[in-house]
């Protein structure tokens, strides 16, 4: 991993299967570091002035013309100013059209039995409480960590993992955030090899 | 020149009720039943709405469970984006990633559903002889616009979609924060191998249209703006047509309720959530 330019103002790891989120300040840059490798980082993002305006998927992949993230991919809020950018990955790309699992569509996905499993949306719902933010703010998210490819007709999902222990993904902010994660702990397929594990975040500059 | 005085009420009643039976190309047509293009079979009082929307206009309108909503692309360059509320809770909304995740599929469809973000299906895609949709790249905004067209305010000539849809939603006491990721009908995106979106501009023949069922009651909102990778330096966009009328809920022996098990499960959770 390159090293971090500027101070190192906040160096945590999120356990397992938990929420967390910070502040990132306009020009600091946030890295994510998969310490076990395959793991999903669930990351939703909102100005820190008005957090109506959020990182948007769908504006990112219409900008950039294309569904991976990569570096050099700017990532665009749902009024079409960017948010951050992918400053360096060690990873080939990452995911922002697979969304955030939730007890509700693993319902769908594997049946009932899943309903009473923890689940991204929980993490973003209870991340987000605590600014006043409630289901209205959950939209389509990125997956650092995450593969889901799209093939000739569409096909898509969830596959395993082209991550490894120790990769890295750096973003830095072009505004005032508020960063919220959740350490995905889907255990029904292989986003994070069927074994939640905990990532680093480092907040420098 | 009028042929009214307008400098007192009367005057000015006059002049406003002599513009009654006006008609021009993008207005509602009320009562729906006077659709002239009533769809085949369908009784004249079993409409519900019927509407054009002009090319940088928008619509929005609550639906009860088993209407049919049919969008037409009238001239063959409509763009038609889409949200969806569940109108009984509207923060139960469209889930673009979960309805492409779940159906482990990226293309919009016949057969195909819109699902909500509570793993329940809010409309299904019961015909669709456009082929041409797009799930990825969402509402122009007016940075997009502005930077396209020099201009994306709504009060000017080229409104762009997300705007529309906060003046849409605006009107079901939604704000900015209930505008969630939407679907564009009538044009397509295709992605490539390598993640590249490959956009599909036509030409388009005139006449292409997708009906949709409603699957519980839902608040429909749309807007009508070019699409945000359209490349063309104009804003070029045509009218849609939108028909809505009555219908049955979705039976338990449906085709489209049964094709999946995972489509079965989002059918099942609405008829629990709805049982009394």
């Amino acid at each position: 991993m390159p090293d971090l330019t500027g101070p190192i103002v906040l160096d945590e790891v999120v356990p397992a299967r938990a929420p967390w989120t910070a502040v990132v300040r306009k020009g600091q840059t946030l890295r994510i570091v998969d310490l076990e490798g395959n793991q999903a980082v669930d990351f939703l993002m909102y100005a820190l002035a008005d957090d109506a305006e959020r990182y948007s998927a769908q504006d990112t992949i219409a900008a950039q013309g294309n569904i991976f993230l990569r570096t050099g991919s700017v990532l665009m809020s749902n009024e079409g100013n960017p948010m951050g950018v992918v400053t360096g990955t060690s990873v080939e790309y990452h995911d922002t059209i697979g969304g955030a699992c939730s007890c509700e569509s693993n319902t769908l996905r594997y049946g009932h039995h899943t309903k009473s499993q923890h689940a991204c949306v929980e993490n973003f719902l209870q991340g987000n409480a605590r600014y006043g933010r409630g289901k209205r703010d959950m939209v389509s998210n990125i997956n650092w960590f995450m593969n889901v490819p799209v093939e000739a007709d569409g096909a898509l999902g969830i596959v395993d993992g082209i991550s490894a222990p120790g990769l890295y993904v750096d973003m830095r902010a072009e505004m005032d955030l508020v960063v919220v994660v959740s350490n995905c702990p889907q255990i029904n397929n292989p986003c994070n090899g069927f074994d939640p594990t905990p990532v680093r975040m480092v907040i420098a500059g | 020149m009028t042929e009214f005085s307008t400098a007192d009420p009367a005057g000015a009643r006059a002049h406003a009720r002599a513009m009654a039976g006006l008609r021009v190309e993008s207005q509602p047509t009320v009562p729906a039943s006077a659709a002239e293009d009533r769809p085949e079979g369908v009784d004249p009082q079993a409409m519900l709405w019927a509407e054009t929307i002009a090319p940088g206009g928008y619509a929005a309108k609550r639906l009860n469970r088993g209407a049919r909503l049919r969008l037409v692309d009238l001239k063959g360059d409509a763009c038609v984006s889409m949200l969806l509320f569940n109108a009984e809770r509207p923060v139960e909304r469209l889930n673009v990633a979960d309805t492409q995740k779940v159906q482990w599929n990226a293309y919009l469809d016949a057969g195909k559903l819109l699902l909500s973000d509570m793993g329940k299906v809010l409309m299904s895609i019961v015909e669709d002889t456009a082929g041409a949709h797009d799930a990825f790249c969402g509402a122009s905004n007016a940075a997009s616009n502005a930077r396209k067209y020099g201009t994306g305010d709504n009060w000017g000539p080229h409104p762009n979609a997300r705007d529309r849809f906060m003046l849409g939603v605006a009107k079901f006491g939604l704000g900015r924060k209930d505008i969630h990721p939407c679907v564009n009908w009538f044009k397509g995106v295709r992605i490539a191998e390598d993640g590249a979106t490959r956009f599909n501009l036509g030409p388009y023949a005139p006449g292409r249209q997708v009906t949709l069922r409603a699957e519980m009651d839902v608040i429909v909102v749309l807007a009508n703006c070019p699409h945000v990778l359209d490349p063309r330096p104009e804003y070029a966009v045509t009218p849609a047509r939108v028909l809505a009328w009555r219908g049955e809920p979705t039976p338990e022996n449906d085709p489209i309720r049964n094709a999946t098990p995972e489509g079965l499960r989002a059918f099942q959770n609405v008829e629990e959530d709805l049982r009394r």
